[in-house]
């Protein structure tokens, strides 16, 4: 079990890096997809099938495609797809970020008290999710909710003809 | 309402995969090597030299080398060289013949010109569509042997036209041999008598075995 | 499996479990489930490659006929042997990579799409005991691994270093993505009145027949039967097949993104797109049509795998029909049609579903009126969507025609 968990360690964290690191941005999109793969498969591996598939769906599926799209629709050429050597500039405040991130995150981690007791995943039931989501998390679901619908709006919004269709045919 | 265009149009796909297979009118598809087209009768492709007599092909051809073809034809394609000596033709008439008569198929473009102009009826064209060789030059141009074709395979494949044909050299001969025989009955009165013409061309009419 | 329940069997329905166990029976133990899964791999990919080589035999076959022609019947009794030849075809092809191309990328993308186009298989319930993996979230899975394949063909579009390739792709891309929301959706009614994520409780709870000859499938309500016809098209929107073919419009895109590929590779798209039609058919049979349960009690005798097969078959000749009939759709048209007709659809047959679901006690003259409802919910949207969106399009008059 200890080895199946480096394998994906190595996965998750070498394709972050090769991310941050190749030139071409489309294989940085790609490589982080490869990473979200890694990290679905770590979900499995923890027994927790649910949040692994709806990762794959989520990210692998759908935040792949935005990414990709925001780097095909920004770049006017070939050429810009590929990112200049790192300045100095840039590499300081990408490694504050980092530690900034990693801090809060590491900070959250320790303080959590684990109860190193072994659980067995608890099984899934669709009634269960959904009792779980309308109850302990339905503020989260509404508040998600409520952003998803605002970015839909504002999608609708950018892409809808300033005038309407009728007077254009006229 | 929405959707009822495509359920029809359903309906016509299953009509037409129901239909081919006992509906010969809608299953048109000739399998080609195993089963050949009926060609119609005015399909053309090259031209062809007639015979009168299969037995003997090279010897009684309607041609008698008059080179109109070979000086109408658009792309240029046919070659003929005349005869030095004569040989009586389908009216007995003493001709030339053409030594060499060739055509490129490979420059020929089936107009169908030179059977126009022929005063002779002596080229048609051929049906002949599963023309393939192995060489691009030599294989290509044909001679006279392998031109000539007897007038009961022109009476094979244009039936309409061969028997029109047949029926306007008969008139033709009857007409010569008419002519010939007053010339006789003048000759009879006149104190010398060559009777030599008439004779042969008799003969020939009943060799022709193009009778349809 | 079930050891109980194999007992009372029949033969034939315990043959390929019974050929699995003889097999794995004679490796010591602990090398079974690996020798296990391996067969059930090698089960799959035979039956499936088999069944995508006949499929295109039998497809050119019936498009050949539907245009009064015989299709191919040369190679072989009948053209039986032509799946082969063309296979030979593709392999012996030139394998073509353009100067500029991202030479990983162009590699990786057919593959990937194979690949992730044969999970799908894993979670499909092939007959009673025929499952390769028992899931709790199958249905989940299934379409997580479905949503891959645009990767692989954005992969395919960007590495071929082609602008229609490119754009193609973009088309494709966006295409795939609009109609994965109502593939979503028309499944999630299933999941809802199943209460479960899982295939064989999905199957398992459309057995049993109401009034002896009714079968408890879902397409016989009518949020199943609305659902079905939802999956169904977005089912051939999702598998890139006709009227949705906009990809690789020929006469348009040259080929789309697989412009650029040639030989075996090609091949590959080809075997994904019959791959991702397999699949999608095999669960709208999961989640709609039964599964694997026979039609009718007295038919119980036919070995469950034959019914799912006859079943996946029936829905297989359907794609191709519908791809004999119909024209493509314009662009403008594809996305105009997920957004505006399917979307609100799915989502009202989600909200007729919970309705169902909720009314499942009601009996007697109640009962009545939970058809009714029900109906009401399925036709009366669906043609006043279908009227407002063709307004003024339909019925077209050819005046100069």
């Amino acid at each position: 079990m200890t080895f199946t968990f480096l394998i994906l360690a190595v996965i998750i964290l070498g394709s972050a890096l090769a991310a941050a690191l190749r030139p071409n941005l489309i294989h940085c999109a790609l490589l982080l997809v490869v990473s979200w793969l890694g990290v679905a498969g770590f979900y499995l591996w923890a027994g927790a099938e649910f949040v692994a598939f709806a990762q794959v769906l989520v990210y692998v599926g759908a935040l792949s495609m935005v990414v990709l799209f925001a780097v095909l629709l920004t770049r006017q050429s070939r050429a810009e797809l590929r990112v200049d050597a790192p300045e100095t500039r840039r590499a300081v405040w990408a490694v504050i970020a980092g530690v900034a991130v990693s801090g809060v995150i590491g900070a959250a981690v320790f303080a959590t008290k684990w109860d190193p007791a072994p659980v067995t995943a608890p099984e899934v039931t669709v009634r269960g999710l959904g009792l779980e989501l309308m109850g302990a998390h339905a503020a989260a679901l509404l508040l998600l909710g409520v952003l998803l619908t605002a970015a839909l709006l504002g999608a609708v919004v950018l892409a809808a003809p300033d005038r309407p269709e009728k007077e254009e045919k006229s | 309402m929405l959707g009822s265009g495509i359920l029809q149009g359903l309906l016509v796909t299953a009509k037409n995969f129901v239909g081919s297979f006992h509906d010969p009118a809608r299953y048109t598809t000739l399998e080609y090597p195993e089963v050949k087209p009926a060609l119609p009768e005015a399909y053309r492709n090259f031209p062809f030299l007639v015979c009168d007599n299969a037995t003997d092909p090279l010897g009684t051809l309607r041609c008698v080398a008059c080179q109109i073809c070979e000086k109408e034809c658009p792309p240029q394609c046919i070659y003929i060289e005349k005869s030095r000596d004569k040989k009586p033709d389908a009216t007995g008439k003493p001709q030339i013949y053409p030594a060499v008569f060739a055509i490129d198929t490979s420059v020929c473009m089936s107009c169908q010109i030179c059977v126009e102009v022929c005063p002779f009826d002596a080229i048609k064209m051929d049906q002949v569509f599963e023309v393939a060789t192995t060489d691009r030059y030599a294989a290509l141009l044909l001679d006279r042997g392998q031109l000539t074709k007897p007038n009961t395979y022109f009476h094979t494949i244009h039936p309409t036209e061969a028997a029109e044909v047949d029926a306007r050299l008969a008139a033709d001969r009857q007409a010569a041999e008419e002519k010939a025989r007053v010339a006789a009955l003048a000759k009879a009165k006149a104190p010398a008598a060559p009777q030599a013409p008439a004779a042969p061309v008799a003969k020939r009419d009943q060799t022709p075995e193009s009778a349809p | 499996m079930i050891a109980a329940a194999l007992t009372t069997d029949s033969f034939l329905e315990r043959l390929p479990v019974l050929a699995r166990d003889t097999v794995t029976g004679r490796l010591p133990e602990s090398w079974r489930w690996m020798a296990g899964s391996l067969l059930e791999i090698i089960a799959i990919l035979a039956g499936f490659g088999l069944l995508f080589a006949y499929l295109t035999l039998a497809e050119r076959k019936i498009l050949g006929r539907i245009q009064n022609r015989p299709g191919p019947n040369r190679t072989g009794w009948f053209g039986l042997l032509q799946p082969f030849a063309d296979g030979v075809k593709a392999l012996t092809k030139e394998d073509v990579v353009p100067a500029g191309a991202d030479r990983v990328l162009h590699f990786l993308a057919p593959v990937v799409l194979v690949a992730v186009s044969l999970l799908g298989f894993a979670v499909l319930p092939f007959g009673r005991h025929l499952v390769a993996v028992e899931l709790d979230t199958a249905v989940l899975y299934f379409f997580a691994a479905g949503t891959a394949t645009e990767l692989a063909v954005f992969m395919a579009g960007w590495a071929s270093h082609n602008k229609y390739s490119l754009l193609a792709a973009m088309r494709a891309l966006a295409q795939l993505i609009s109609y994965e929301l109502p593939l979503l959706l028309s499944v999630v009614p299933v999941v809802l009145v199943a209460g479960t994520l899982s295939t064989t409780k999905i199957v398992a709870a459309q057995g049993g027949w109401s009034l002896g000859f009714v079968p408890h499938w879902h397409v016989f309500t009518p949020w199943g039967a609305a659902g079905f016809v939802l999956f169904m098209v977005a089912a051939l929107a999702e598998s890139n097949r006709s009227p949705f073919d906009l990809p690789e419009a020929e006469s348009e895109l040259i080929a789309g993104h697989l412009t650029e590929y040639s030989g075996f590779k090609y091949a590959l798209f080809f075997m994904a797109e019959y791959f991702g039609m397999c699949a999608l058919s095999g669960m709208a049979v999961t989640l709609f049509l039964g599964g694997w349960g026979a039609p009718l009690a007295q038919l119980e005798w036919i070995p469950s795998y034959a019914w799912f097969t006859a079943k996946l078959l029936v829905l297989l000749l359907g794609f191709i029909w519908i791809r004999a009939t119909l024209p493509r759709l314009r662009l403008d048209q594809l996305m105009k049609f997920a957004w505006k007709f399917l979307v609100p659809l799915t989502l009202l047959n989600l909200a007729n579903a919970a309705g169902w679901s909720l009314t499942a006690g009601w009996t007697g003259p109640l009962q009545l009126v939970r058809w009714a409802v029900a109906l009401a919910l399925v036709a009366v949207p669906f043609v006043v969507l279908g009227r407002t969106l063709s307004a003024g399009s339909a019925p077209r008059t050819y005046r100069f025609a």
